[in-house]
């Protein structure tokens, strides 16, 4: 090989400068930043289900209401986690409590890049952002 | 197996012969299921219909706006006054001919001719509609038998705008929401691509509300009821008074009546309803 010495040193200067923004971040700890949600304001601490249980299933749990709802005309729903009934609307419920849609759904849903079509006719409650 | 071709040729025939059978000892029976699955107003449950007094409407001209307005409100329903071929309508007005033209009235008694008369999606009973929707966006309620719609789920075909004899039903060429006055937040919006009209107001009789229509007048002039309810409000008015319906012929069975006896007979069943209606005048 002709230049083997300039060829690898080359190959390893690359290398460190196209990696640079992952040993800059491993060196000053920053990791990315998750994002900070907005838990409601109005003095309710129960949500429908456990928040442990609504962070991974809250599109699931929706998608239920939905078909509950408009197909089998069937409104209430009852908690899981506490037993108690809840009306089942996304304006009236989830929105009720959590009715800052920019700092709640939208930080998450901005965050991992998916684009639900809620909003698309549900109106979000008047006030916010 | 050594089979040769007559073995073959036989054996084909006997299978031509089987199908043909079998295909035609089917046959008449998938025509009788249809027969029998003819929708008529289920004997138990609830059915709602509506009466539209044409007698108290011939008092009260700004009604008909009144009750458009409320429900265009409740429902989100935009408004294209300055572009009228996007034109979204849940409950309108035409002329009293026009509304029943297959009746061919001939010297139409006077109070009737060219008399606005209100219209709205009539949940028929055999609706050919919910038939051609090739998603199920659109159904017959079992319970209640109301004609529903999934806003969800409709991909925007019209298959059901062309279905309707009625033009209860509308298409939203454009994103509804620039279009409309003031949004009300408790309920949806549509999006562009989606075919709407009136559900009998399904989200308020879920929380024990009569229709927002019905609540705009004050007077009794639409009836909302169940006329499986043989004490009902609507039963009531349908045994004593004249009433008809659209496009009766069709056999669509519609479910909105309209109650077309002369306005002078109001007269006689008259102290409690002028009552009624001074109530009513100061509600509103």
């Amino acid at each position: 090989m002709y230049d083997a010495g300039k060829i690898i040193v080359g190959l390893v200067v690359f290398f460190v400068l196209a990696t640079s923004p992952l040993w800059f971040n491993a060196l000053t700890e920053k990791g990315p930043e998750a994002p900070k949600l907005v838990y409601p304001t109005n003095g309710s601490t129960e949500c429908v289900e456990t928040k442990d249980y609504m962070i991974p299933n809250h599109m699931d749990l929706l998608n239920l209401w939905r078909d509950d709802v408009v197909r089998k005309a069937k409104r209430d729903y009852v908690s899981s986690s506490n037993g108690k009934i809840f009306d089942m609307s996304l304006s009236r419920t989830c929105m009720d409590c959590h009715s800052n849609k920019a700092e709640f759904c939208d930080a998450c849903h901005t965050y991992m890049a998916v684009t639900p079509y809620c909003w698309d006719c549900h109106v979000e409650p008047k006030g916010a952002n | 197996m050594a089979g040769n071709r007559r073995d073959f040729l036989k054996l084909a025939g006997l299978t031509a012969v089987g199908t043909t059978a079998v295909s035609s000892i089917k046959a008449p029976t998938a025509a009788a299921s249809t027969a029998d699955s003819h929708p008529e107003a289920s004997a138990d449950g609830v059915r709602w219909a509506m009466v539209i007094d044409l007698r108290k409407f011939s008092k009260d001209d700004a009604l008909i706006e009144r009750c458009v307005e409320a429900c265009h409100r409740e429902h989100n329903v935009p408004n294209w006054e300055d572009d009228p071929k996007n034109e979204v309508k849940w409950i309108w007005a035409d002329d009293f001919e026009t509304a029943f033209h297959s009746q061919e009235f001939h010297f139409i008694r006077e109070d009737l001719k060219g008399k606005p008369t209100l219209l709205l999606c009539n949940h028929c009973d055999n609706p050919p509609c919910t038939r051609v929707c090739p998603t199920q966006a659109t159904w017959k309620r079992d319970i209640d038998g109301i004609v529903m719609m999934d806003w969800h789920r409709c991909i925007g075909c019209r298959y059901c705008v062309v279905a309707c004899p009625y033009g209860s039903r509308s298409f939203n060429w454009k994103d509804p929401r620039p279009a409309i006055d003031e949004i009300t937040a408790d309920y949806p919006t549509r999006m562009r691509g989606v075919v709407e009209k009136c559900t009998f107001c399904e989200e308020r009789l879920a929380r024990g509300l009569e229709p927002a229509c019905v609540e705009a007048c004050g007077n009794e002039e639409i009836v909302f009821g169940d006329l499986n309810d043989p004490s009902s409000k609507v039963r009531q008015l349908l045994a004593e008074r004249m009433a008809i319906r659209r496009k009766a012929g069709l056999g669509t069975q519609p479910e909105v009546y309209y109650v077309i006896d002369d306005p002078r007979t109001l007269q006689e069943t008259a102290p409690a309803a002028v009552v009624d209606g001074a109530e009513g005048g100061d509600h509103a």
